[in-house]
């Protein structure tokens, strides 16, 4: 169970969301879930064995260490992937009902050969879908935005230094401690700061993007009579399109 | 370890899952499984080899970290997790079972099945869920409860102080990255805690649905009780027969004292 099971869910939940949805898929699994996997993983690997204290004291390195690092980088991003990629699954679930419900409704009226269209369909986002889809593009934007604020908390800033100075127990007095690769690790965590952020300015435009179609759509439906949208709404639930 | 393999055989379960246990199996797979292989095993991973004692007595530092880690934080989830999906295993058993009866059913019976739809949860396979969902609540709590009992509390301070043979005197003895194990060891209760949340939903669920459609059943066959008995009553004669007829009127009024209504054959009357 890793990353390409997550990628094969979300692949799935792909299939009824907007272009910019895709391409924030794929802009998620490129450049931030690769990336870790590859080269953040081996950056940050010797992390603690290679973090050194000017000191003999015994305890003092794991103290300092717990200091300056409460949470490594590389957890803080896989949390946050992990986290990003949830709400997708909300919209997965909701268009799982809607077909459970569909199923049953073709199978009472006897029309078994329409299931295999179903199953293949792509489901117009309008109505409830549109509000499960809006409040998974909210929550995944809360979870970045979250995220990046907590890494900045932490870090001071997304500069790794290369010295720190620790004075807790049972460090003797004040103790110069050297982080290992601390440029490869700012050079990192700038990329996947960055990265996060074109992810939220894609969730951002999706946003927008759907606010206006919902707003175009409800205009050119005033202007249109009632039962034209009632016999628009039926031919839509009717018709299966691929 | 292959968790994929794992969640091979899991993937089969979610057809004869309600509702509440698709998400569970979900919740289970992304916050439990995932966040376990790609995070906290790596935290965990260095556990031994940066546990450090203020002493240079040889063994001292193994004798105290296996004082103080029993059983490894990684090693506990592991085993719960496998625990955990397991009961899921009974049920898909249970339906297996059913279709291998509906098919030696249908091979003597030429054609009819026994079974309309063997993933139904009807009869013993709703006992089967009920008690698949009761084992995995079940198992995480104990896991939970074991974890505390270990550990005193979900605690992971950053200094311990040991004095077991051969350390020469109390020493101190710090661990690795304790405050990150924190984290992750909070997130791994509170998702546990969160999956027995909704395996108890879903029992109550199932239960509350099983009585409600027994209230119904009962109720429409005391309906259908009351109607034949209705039916089947002799009303009393028409009243016009004790009382004296006024002999002014026409048979036209007096047919209006009267309702009748022809009810299969018999005419009962009732005023």
């Amino acid at each position: 169970m890793s990353w390409p099971t997550l990628y094969a869910q979300l692949a799935g939940a792909n299939r009824h969301s907007t272009s910019l949805g895709k391409v924030w898929l794929s802009v998620l699994f490129i450049f931030r879930v690769m990336v870790l996997v590859v080269a953040a993983e081996s950056v940050w690997g010797d992390e603690q064995s290679d973090f050194t204290c000017n000191t003999l004291q015994p305890g003092c390195e794991n103290v300092c260490y717990d200091q300056f690092f409460p949470v490594s980088h590389i957890r803080l991003w896989c949390l946050q992937l992990v986290f990003v990629s949830t709400p997708a699954l909300l919209v997965a679930m909701y268009v799982a009902y809607r077909n459970h419900g569909d199923k049953k409704r073709l199978l009472n009226k006897g029309q078994e050969e329409e299931l295999d269209t179903l199953r293949k369909r792509r489901l117009p986002i309008s109505g409830a879908l549109w509000w499960t889809y809006a409040c998974s593009l909210l929550f995944r934007l809360l979870f970045e935005g979250g995220f990046m604020y907590a890494l900045y908390v932490i870090y001071d800033g997304f500069q790794m230094p290369r010295l720190v100075k620790c004075d807790q127990w049972p460090c003797p007095n004040l103790v110069d401690c050297f982080i290992s690769r601390p440029t490869e690790k700012t050079i990192f965590t700038v990329f996947m700061a960055t990265s996060s952020s074109i992810c939220m300015v894609l969730n951002m435009a999706e946003l927008a993007y759907l606010i206006a179609k919902a707003v175009t759509r409800s205009r050119n439906s005033h202007s249109k009579s009632r039962k034209e949208r009632m016999q628009n709404k039926t031919n839509q639930k009717l018709l299966v399109s691929p | 370890m292959n968790w994929s393999g794992l969640e091979n055989l899991l993937s089969g379960v979610n057809k004869y899952s309600t509702a509440f246990g698709r998400i569970w199996l979900s919740m289970v797979f992304v916050f439990r499984v995932l966040v376990f292989v790609v995070a906290a095993q790596r935290v965990w991973s260095d556990d031994s080899k940066d546990f450090v004692c203020n002493t240079r007595q040889p063994g001292c530092t193994n004798i105290c970290y296996d004082h103080i880690f029993p059983i490894s934080h990684i090693r506990l989830w592991a085993l719960q997790l496998i625990f955990v999906t397991c009961p899921s295993l009974m049920v898909m058993a249970h339906v297996k079972y059913r279709e291998g009866k509906d098919a030696k059913y249908v091979a003597l019976h030429h054609g009819s099945h026994l079974y309309a739809n063997p993933g139904k949860k009807r009869g013993g396979l709703w006992w089967t869920y009920l008690l698949s969902l009761v084992f995995k609540a079940g198992f995480d709590a104990s896991f939970l409860y074991i974890l505390y009992r270990i550990y005193h509390g979900y605690e992971l301070p950053r200094l311990s102080k040991c004095s077991l043979e051969p350390c020469p005197n109390t020493v101190d003895c710090f661990i690795s990255r304790p405050t990150e194990k924190k984290i992750f060891m909070l997130f791994m209760v509170t998702s546990s805690a969160m999956c027995i949340f909704m395996c108890l939903c879903e029992m109550i669920y199932l239960i509350g649905k099983r009585i409600s459609k027994l209230v119904k059943v009962r109720h429409e066959n005391e309906r259908i009780l009351f109607a034949e008995q209705h039916e089947l009553t002799n009303m009393a004669p028409p009243r016009s027969q004790y009382r004296k007829n006024d002999p002014t009127l026409t048979d036209s009024q007096l047919s209006l004292n009267k309702r009748e209504r022809v009810n299969g054959g018999t005419i009962t009357t009732t005023l």
